[in-house]
């Protein structure tokens, strides 16, 4: 029953692997029968290979280990920021009437390409990318903590008057915690964000960590050397999902 | 149940208006009755006739209306720590589970963790889920998450238990055993008990004396005292004195519950009126 379970679990993640594996091996064999364009899509194989000469010969780990860095701390100051001011535009409806529609607008805006302004505003290093990537993820947070503190069901308010709950019990107690999935949808966004702004950041001023690095190998023509590290990427991108998820469900499990 | 003790809740002269001037709707019309220690009372009336605003009233969580709500000799303009609600509505916390939903009023008070467990775990035994303490309400069925939010009541051990329906939702089968389970708790507790409800066998089931509403603005229009022998089970339900009592509050409700049917299709026809 165990093993059965077991098995049960572990189903998802292999047919995800098993997927990948046969959509590598369907491109490897286009690209080999001459159907897709080598020069543009390398070979599957070739990038594997890559990966393993990025870890020796490109320092992958420690460029990793910076634009991880500039993700968790722009990602961070998103939650430190974010979150209070979604309650601040729950709690107070002119607020939330005068900004909501500029913090979609602020989610939806290209700020990316406002670079040059951030460059000069404050100089050439992981300040800059750190400040343009907080700029570009904070939306998603802020409203995303608005919305989930204003779905809280009528009737768990009503339970927290009819034991008269203070304020701030009824906030952590009742309000946060129903809002709680809300929020962790808008930080999950917030990092996706924050990580695509970061590698972009760092791909367009040849500057810093794995953004820095594609860009280098792009120009090399190194195409296997350029994917591998696309790759590392995702891997950072998946990191910054499980770890969020294990968050979330350590704080609210079987929700 | 000891009738002839003195109220310890009493409605006077309640009247709740909504909205003001001519647009002005009451919505409860100088209701009057009372709750004698013990006792279960069932305030029944056909759906939007206020019960749910009187329900709201009492439990303090609509302060503004007029005559008087009293527990003891205290007029009510708030949520009172005598009075234990269950709404209509399934109110778990879904992010607690069972102990920690039902602990919840002990947490406020800031009981220590140990001993709000222990009083919390009695209750849970009570409403008949043990071995569910550390399940959370996703998994549970519709039954027992409302059995959680009455045992989250009891923990507090309200002088008044005050419930909005809390079986609207479940089957009739599931309802008349948790009627059981009610009665049964309610004689090992001598619960002081005001039961809203619609359903007319439930009412009859559980209570000492049913306040019979009318249709807009809700008024009180009779009083019916239920002489079905206690201990009472789902089986009274089987008996022709149960029948007979069914169908006296029917002949009450009937003419009551056939306005509030007129009502809603007139509302609907005039929403739904052909344009042009």
């Amino acid at each position: 029953m165990a093993e059965r379970t077991r098995l049960r679990d572990l189903a998802p993640i292999t047919v995800g692997i098993a997927s990948l594996a046969a959509i590598a091996v369907v491109a490897e064999l286009l690209l080999l029968a001459g159907v897709l364009n080598r020069y543009i899509l390398p070979l599957p194989s070739d990038v594997l290979v890559a990966l393993v000469r990025l870890v020796r010969e490109e320092d992958i780990l420690s460029r990793m280990g910076l634009t991880a860095f500039e993700v968790l701390t722009s990602g961070f100051l998103v939650i430190l920021a974010g979150v209070p001011l979604g309650v601040l535009l729950y709690r107070f409806r002119l607020m939330r009437a005068a900004l909501e529609d500029w913090l979609g607008a602020l989610a939806a805006a290209p700020i990316v390409l406002a670079f040059p302004l951030f460059l000069v505003l404050f100089g050439r290093g992981p300040k800059t990318i750190i400040i343009i990537s907080f700029v570009y993820g904070l939306a998603p947070v802020v409203l995303k903590t608005q919305e989930g503190l204003t779905a809280t069901r009528r009737v768990h308010v009503n339970v927290g008057r009819s034991l008269n709950m203070t304020p701030a019990q009824m906030f952590w107690k009742i309000l946060f915690p129903s809002a709680l999935p809300t929020i962790f949808t808008g930080i999950r966004l917030s990092w996706t964000f924050c990580l695509v702004t970061v590698v972009a950041v760092e791909f367009l001023v040849n500057l810093g960590g794995l953004g820095h690095l594609i860009n280098e190998l792009a120009e090399r023509y190194d195409m296997p050397g350029a994917y591998a590290a696309i790759t590392f990427v995702i891997l950072l991108s998946m990191g910054f999902f499980i770890v969020l998820e294990r968050i979330q469900s350590w704080l609210q499990p079987e929700r | 149940m000891s009738a002839s003790a003195e109220p310890y809740l009493v409605i006077d002269n309640v009247l709740k208006r909504f909205g003001s001037g001519p647009e002005a709707t009451v919505a409860v019309d100088h209701m009057s009755f009372d709750v004698k220690p013990g006792e279960f009372v069932s305030v029944i009336g056909p759906s939007g006739c206020g019960k749910s605003t009187l329900f709201n009233i009492i439990g303090g969580l609509l302060g503004d209306y007029e005559g008087e709500v009293r527990v003891g000799a205290e007029r009510i303009s708030g949520p009172h720590p005598s009075i234990g609600m269950v709404f209509q509505e399934e109110s778990t916390f879904p992010w607690r589970s069972v102990i920690d939903n039902v602990a919840f009023p002990l947490e406020l008070r800031g009981v220590p963790k140990a001993e709000r467990h222990d009083r919390a775990h009695h209750f849970i035994d009570m409403v008949g889920l043990s071995g569910f303490a550390k399940h959370y309400p996703s998994q549970l069925s519709g039954g027992m998450k409302q059995r959680v939010s009455i045992a989250r009541t009891l923990v507090s051990e309200p002088q008044i238990l005050l419930m909005d329906e809390p079986f609207a939702a479940l089957d009739e089968q599931t309802r008349l055993l948790l009627g059981d389970k009610i009665l049964q708790i309610q004689q090992q507790l001598n619960q002081t008990t005001l039961l809203i409800t619609h359903n007319l066998t439930e009412a009859v089931q559980l209570s000492d004396r049913i306040v019979v509403m009318t249709y807009r603005p809700g008024r009180l229009k009779r009083i019916v005292n239920i002489d079905l022998p206690r201990p009472r089970t789902s089986e009274v339900v089987g008996s022709d004195a149960f029948g007979h009592y069914v169908a006296e509050i029917w002949s009450d409700l009937r003419e009551e519950a056939s306005s509030g049917m007129m009502d809603a299709e007139t509302t609907a026809a005039r929403r739904n009126r052909p344009r042009g």
